[in-house]
């Protein structure tokens, strides 16, 4: 019924879902006897098949240490590296691949950011602003600089529907800011910031823009040259791509500015006791081996999503998004948690009597995995004053049954606690 | 209910996640504590009147799942009047029992608590079931930090 439903829906070019979750080795199992539902999508994606053989593919013929040897497999092992970063600058159209600095995740390049150009740039006095929606780790690495620097974080408030109040938003853009960083996509929420906007406002004060796409980059298209965003963070686990590598594109102009992230090999072009000469970016902030291996997981990656299109993984989603949101919406006692206009990706909600937490073990027990908790988006959790939400989180491989399934767990756990 | 989750959610631990037992701050209280689980957001205040080495009268407050809730509150109703000594003996026991290295026998001890038997098969909500005990163990001990499960 999905196949027919989604290519009914969206017309000849809609993704064939069917075929897709054939590519995704992990679907096929049971849980608890249960088929598996994999509604978590916005904590971590499943890998497909193109990318798990790529990354085998390496270490079983190719793998080497890179910039390194000259001998035969460095060679393969660099080209290889080297055909992931332009992938990724690609993916995002970024100018040049120089721009491109892989990290561990999100998190890292956040962090990257507010130790290097945070630390070179915040003095006291000085204010960073963020967003009432922000995950951890775009509140975390600030408030450390802050805390270093004698700085002042702001941050932006959300409205009841969980979006940005832009006027606040921009009254809070002070000649004191030195830095705004701010979420692409709400990964508790789902809600959609009107990140042009945001960028214009900011870049008319001459304040650089940190975005944060984790919860972007796998349900969009995104241009960072379109964006006109200083900094755009994410992790390749979220993508499809494998745990462990992430990327931080920067506009070359600030990176070349910025002093060094971490000290090691790579990231010099001459050592001695008396003084060091470093890199040229990206390998400036590339210090030590790198993830080879992930690096060419999350190229294959981002090559599998990029032949089914973001635009159709979006028109699918979107889809998919707005049924979900009408089923669990409807569902007597729940109330949704993040109801705005423009969202991607993720559920939310609260179901009067049945605590998240009891929920998703119910849930776990029918096949179905949605992550309960709070996120890792407490200041998110405070602001609707409760203490956590269950959240369903979509993929390229979701299907209407698999909402439908998810439903009737919601009635089960209902029955449980009625 | 299948079976391991009917073993989880028993009657009596549903009963008491909805009408919790000593769910306030006893005035006498000369002793308290904070617990927090960052899992899954569970908070929970331990109130006890501590006479000399007895538990002379205990509550509790916060927000959390019907595990944690329950097993709060039917831990107060255990632990009221006995000594630290023997609250503390009573937790190792409780503790083994949800983690599954239980003997038949300690579970007995446990009486009612031995319901939650069945949280060893759900290693997830282990944190749950012992947060309150936790910080109980915590306001005996008279520490003034906030109890994490993480």
């Amino acid at each position: 019924m999905s196949t027919a439903v989604h290519r009914s829906g969206l017309g000849q070019a809609a993704l064939d879902v069917e075929r897709i979750r054939r590519d995704f080795p992990i679907l096929d199992q049971t849980i608890h006897g249960k088929k598996l539902v994999y509604l978590d999508n916005a904590a971590t994606s499943q890998k497909p098949r193109a990318v798990i053989d790529a990354m085998v593919r390496y270490y079983e013929h190719d793998n080497a240490n890179i910039h390194r040897g000259v001998h035969t497999l460095s060679v393969r092992a660099t080209e290889a590296h080297d055909e992931a970063r332009e992938t990724v600058r690609c993916f995002i159209q970024a100018s040049d691949a120089s721009e491109i600095i892989f990290t561990r995740g999100a998190t890292e390049a956040i962090n990257l950011v507010a130790a290097t150009y945070g630390r070179a740039n915040v003095g006291a006095g000085d204010e960073v602003l963020i967003t009432a929606m922000e995950h951890h780790s775009n509140i975390v690495p600030w408030q450390i600089l802050c805390e270093e620097k004698g700085a002042h974080l702001r941050v932006a408030p959300i409205n009841n529907a969980g979006e940005l109040e832009l006027e606040a938003f921009e009254k809070l853009i002070s000649p004191r800011t030195r830095m705004v960083a701010v979420a692409h996509v709400s990964n508790a929420l789902g809600t959609v910031n009107p990140l042009r906007k945001m960028i214009q406002m900011a870049h008319a004060h001459d304040v650089p823009v940190l975005v944060d796409g984790a919860q972007a980059v796998p349900h969009m298209p995104v241009d960072v040259q379109a964006l006109g965003c200083d900094f755009y963070a994410f992790s390749g686990h979220k993508v499809y791509g494998p745990t462990g590598i992430g990327v931080l594109y920067g506009k070359e102009e600030l990176l070349a500015e910025m002093p060094p992230y971490q000290g090691g090999g790579d990231m010099i072009s001459s050592v001695t006791f008396a003084k060091t000469t470093y890199n040229v970016v990206p390998y400036k902030f590339e210090a030590g081996t790198p993830d080879i291996a992930g690096a060419i997981g999350l190229g294959a990656a981002l090559n599998y999503i990029n032949d089914l299109g973001m635009e159709r993984i979006a028109a699918h989603e979107q889809d998919l998004l707005a049924y979900a949101t009408d089923a669990v919406g409807s569902l007597p006692g729940v109330r949704l948690i993040g109801t705005a206009r423009e969202r991607a990706g993720v559920v939310s909600f609260i179901l009067e009597g049945v605590h998240p937490h009891d929920l998703g073990t119910v849930l776990d027990r029918e096949g179905i995995a949605i992550r309960t908790g709070h996120h890792c988006a407490q200041p998110v959790m405070d602001r609707f004053g409760i203490d956590a939400t269950a959240r369903a989180s979509l993929a390229i491989y979701n299907t209407r049954e698999e909402i439908d399934a998810l439903v009737e767990g919601i009635r089960v756990a209902r029955e449980v606690f009625a | 209910m299948s079976g391991d989750l009917g073993e989880l959610y028993q009657e009596i631990i549903l009963e008491h996640s909805k009408a919790p037992r000593n769910f306030r701050k006893p005035e006498t209280a000369n002793r308290q504590a904070e617990g927090y689980n960052p899992l899954c957001g569970d908070r929970c205040t331990v109130y006890v009147d501590l006479d000399g080495d007895a538990i002379k009268e205990i509550g509790f407050q916060g927000s959390g799942c019907a595990i944690s809730r329950a097993s709060a509150s039917m831990m107060t109703q255990m632990v009221k009047g006995k000594s630290k000594a023997e609250a503390t003996k009573l937790f190792e026991q409780f503790h083994n029992l949800v983690t599954g290295k239980a003997q038949a026998v300690q579970a007995s001890d446990l009486g009612k608590m031995a319901v939650f038997g069945g949280v060893s098969k759900f290693p997830a909500r282990v944190k749950c079931a012992t947060l309150a005990w936790h910080t109980l163990q915590s306001a005996l001990e008279d520490k003034h930090e906030t109890v994490s499960t993480e």
